[in-house]
């Protein structure tokens, strides 16, 4: 390999991670003082970059400088702080104390409103940004021709580091964040009014998301998919570099800018295999990233309290759910072949959603990355039925949760190492190199067109039949989950989401029932998948999205979390709703981004947890 | 030592049958209590006995369930830490939450507010004459300081928000004998400039050296208040509620 080019990949490396960094500092300051993991902070980049190839265009009509371009840049950078500053007083400022995973629910209701408003306002083409003027040559670097332009992104990182290094240490507000990073509670009581601080911190983090989209313009058009990319992306730089820290974070961004412009050139379709690859290590190895400390909220309930008492059925409760099953299974004798449809979906989505609850409601482990297991196992079996191999459905329909078993054993070694948001940020990781693996590796999964003609056998060609096959499949495999809620093992896991620490003193090994929980789960999950890919007879990237995470989590929320049989009326409810209204509206992201924010805000508890506390009260009252 | 209490003005801090819990345990059930202007006043009482609890409540990182708290002629019971504080109640905590992170005079920076009218100012200068081993390490991380250092700091930290009461919790514990003599001293030296404390101890010798007044608590529950002195003669409180 020759000198200029491992220079020019070096330096593209360099320019990358400068870009990584300007975004990945806001979230990290974010973070730090707010405690909050802001989905939303990729939206605010996607913003920044259309705000510019609106605002920067339009001045330099006036005159062609660099002046106006950066002027541009800088005027799309402070806006969309404004828009962070609106978000914190509106919403953020609601959430604070509620638990980490219905924050970073409502954040994600966020990016799926300014989705569609996106959509609605620039359309769904992407839309090139003007280059700089003055930086629109090359630069000769022995003997090859580099853009100026990302020169200068090469210098933004080191220089943005400065400035924020003389925030945080050379003016009131820098030290007020620092402070509060390590113990807001304690900053309050000295007098500083932390909603003042908060609202400041994200109007800080804003403009920095903002500029760093803004920045982007001249080597990337605005598209309405940055967000999520640069979101998942952002996240890593955190997590490996330690949340809250902004060194961190810069270290991390040029680790990372420079593996994948190297990687690209040893593995070059394996890039982001090496980022998880470095993430997993840096984790085992220090768990709060390079730079990070323990986090002393790191103890803190994830979620306000999971399944408490876990009450056997009466009487009543068997007949109900016997109700329920026989109605269910009546459904292809009675209902025509849509509702048949609708039926074996919300089977398997009721089974993957419970298999979820039984990690988040049970374990108090937030997965924020089901769909990669639920994925795994649709591919899984779609790809041994139209592969080289040409199994039956049967074989595949056994393969499926066992992918998605084995997968979920890779990941969950690494993942319950950790706890709390770390936690939620590495299932998400993986979930997001998962997407990326079946998205890139176009000759095996066909990249987005995915794959079709996954049908199943002949004898369960039928639509009634496959029902049955569904339904034999996914009932067993919830009450076998319902069973383990009842089981020792069940309770090991409650206790040691309750109180790890003593769970860990009376001789318990957290990590390894953990792990087995994370196993079984994923391959349940896994086999809904399998389910599901034959339901439908093809495959696409979306079945791994974090938007079918989202989904997963809001049936589960939307059911109750707090009960067992929630996420089951979750899925049913969500699913039917979503099947009903989606097709009548061009702005389903944004009503079920409002409808995440709203169960949020007032109806935590779900459609079970609230009519359990209806009755429970009523029985109480009821008493003399 | 003696002055008893009868003789102080209308008090500055008044706690009205206050009751507190976390989550499903009650810990406080009607804690009763007053500080005058300018007076040291002891809690005393073991571990676990509703010290801190008391000391949380008061300043809002609690919420009481039910009972009133006064400050300075103003109902403090609902307002959040950061109004109380700006209300001029100071509050220095047991466990020190020194920002490790950092710099002695950072700290200081954090804890920094406007004085009000007619009063004389603290700034670090002046903390660093009362506290000369923060003078030698202002620019020092937090982290690598003792813990006795840290305890001075912390509460500099407090008085930088120039407070007209301090809420001081176990300021004494774990710290060397020498230390604890720089602590009573400091104690006596806000009480000179006319600033009232509220201390939570259980080292009946700190207590006596500095307090006007005492209170004793146990299980939640005012269980004795009168003069130091008296409290220091009375064999049987102690027996009953202090002694381990």
């Amino acid at each position: 390999m020759d000198l200029a080019l491992l220079a020019t990949q070096a330096l593209s490396g360099l320019a990358s991670a400068s870009s990584l960094f300007v975004i990945a500092s806001g979230l990290t300051i974010v973070f730090g003082v707010t405690r909050i993991v802001n989905f939303a902070h990729g939206s605010f980049y996607m913003l920044g970059a259309y705000l510019a190839v609106t605002i920067v265009p339009w001045l330099l009509e006036f005159e062609r400088s660099p002046l106006l371009f950066f002027a541009g840049v800088l005027a799309s950078a402070l806006a969309v702080g404004l828009f962070g500053v609106v978000m914190e007083v509106l919403l953020l400022r609601r959430i604070y104390r509620v638990p980490e995973l219905f924050q970073l629910l409502a954040t994600f209701g966020v990016v799926l409103i300014v989705q569609d408003a996106v959509l609605h306002l620039w359309g769904p083409v992407d839309i090139p940004g003007p280059r700089a003027p003055g930086l629109r040559h090359a630069v000769e670097i022995f003997g090859q021709r580099f853009p100026a332009y990302e020169l200068f992104l090469i210098a933004v990182g080191p220089c943005l580091l400065g400035l924020l290094w003389l925030l945080m240490h050379r003016t009131r507000f820098g030290i007020l964040i620092r402070a509060a990073t390590q113990d807001r509670e304690m900053v309050g009581a000295l007098g500083v009014n932390q909603a003042m601080l908060f609202t400041g911190t994200l109007f800080l983090g804003a403009f920095l998301a903002g500029l760093g989209g803004a920045l982007q313009i001249p080597r990337l058009p605005a598209n309405s998919h940055m967000d999520l990319t640069i979101i998942s992306e952002a996240f890593v730089v955190t997590v490996i570099g330690g949340m809250g820290s902004v060194p961190g974070a810069f270290i991390a961004a040029v680790i990372i800018g420079l593996l994948q412009a190297f990687g690209i050139l040893i593995f070059p379709k394996i890039t982001l295999v090496l980022v998880f690859l470095l993430m997993a290590v840096v984790l085992v190895v220090k768990p709060w990233g390079l730079l990070g400390r323990p986090d002393p909220a790191a103890g803190r309930a994830v979620l306000p309290e999971g399944i408490i008492d876990l009450k056997r059925f009466g009487r009543r409760e068997i007949l109900v759910s016997a109700g329920f099953v026989l109605a269910l299974l009546a459904v292809p004798v009675l209902g025509d072949s849509y509702k048949i449809k609708v039926g074996i979906e919300i089977l398997v989505l009721a089974l993957a959603a419970f298999s979820l609850n039984f990690l988040i409601g049970n374990g108090g482990l937030v997965s924020f990355g089901h769909a990669a297991y639920f994925g795994i196992g649709a591919y899984a079996a779609g790809l041994l039925v139209t592969g080289p191999l040409k199994l039956p459905m049967e074989a595949a329909l056994v393969a499926a949760p066992v992918a998605a078993g084995l997968a979920a054993a890779l990941f969950g070694y690494f993942i319950v190492r950790l706890s709390g948001i770390y936690l939620a940020m590495l299932t998400l990781a993986f979930a997001q190199i998962t997407y990326a693996i079946f998205f890139q590796w176009v000759e095996v999964t066909g990249g987005d067109n995915g794959i079709v003609g996954v049908w199943p056998s002949r004898w369960a060609g039928a639509r009634e039949v496959y029902f049955y096959v569904v339904a034999a499949l996914a009932i067993p495999a919830i009450l076998l989950l319902r069973h383990i809620y009842y089981a020792p093992f069940g309770a090991i896991l409650r206790a040691a989401r309750d109180s790890a620490n003593r769970a860990d003193a009376i001789g318990i090994d957290i990590r390894r029932h953990r792990w087995l929980a994370f196993i079984i789960a994923g391959a349940a999950a896994g086999l809904a998948g399998g389910l599901y890919a034959f339901s439908k007879g093809s495959i696409d990237p979306t079945m791994i999205s974090i938007a079918m995470s989202v989904d997963f989590l809001v049936m589960v929320l939307l059911g109750g979390i707090q009960t067992v049989t929630g996420p089951l009326v979750g899925a049913a409810a969500f699913h039917s709703v979503k099947d009903f209204f989606m097709p009548l509206t061009d702005f389903w992201r944004f009503f079920l981004g409002l409808t995440i924010i709203g169960m949020v805000l007032v109806f935590p508890r779900g459609i079970v947890g609230t009519l359990e506390a209806w009755r429970s009260r009523r029985r109480t009252e009821g008493r003399p | 030592m003696s002055t008893g209490g009868s003789t102080h003005p209308a008090p500055i801090l008044t706690v009205s049958g206050i009751t507190a819990r976390y989550g499903h345990a009650q810990v406080l059930f009607g804690v009763d209590l007053a500080l005058a202007p300018g007076e040291v006043v002891a809690l005393m009482g073991r571990n676990g006995a509703g010290k801190s609890t008391t000391f949380k409540t008061i300043m809002g990182l609690i919420t009481a369930s039910t009972g009133e708290i006064r400050f300075d002629g103003r109902d403090i019971t609902r307002l959040s830490p950061f109004e109380i504080a700006r209300g001029g109640l100071g509050y220095v905590p047991e466990e020190r939450r020194i920002f490790t992170d950092l710099t002695v005079a950072e700290n200081l920076e954090v804890g920094r507010r406007a004085a009000p009218a007619g009063r004389q100012a603290w700034t670090p200068e002046r903390l660093f004459a009362i506290f000369p081993n923060l003078a030698e390490m202002r620019g020092r991380q937090a982290s690598a300081m003792s813990g006795g250092e840290q305890q001075m700091l912390t509460i500099a930290r407090t008085l930088m928000g120039n407070p007209r009461a301090v809420l001081l919790d176990e300021p004494s514990e774990g710290l060397a004998p020498v230390i604890v003599e720089e602590m009573a001293e400091a104690v006596l030296r806000m009480k000179d400039e006319g600033i009232a404390v509220l201390l939570s101890e259980q080292n009946l010798f700190f207590a006596g050296a500095v307090s006007d007044r005492a209170y004793v608590i146990e299980k939640g529950v005012i269980r004795y208040a009168g003069s130091m002195a008296a409290l220091e003669a009375d064999e049987s409180v102690r027996e009953a509620y202090l002694t381990v």
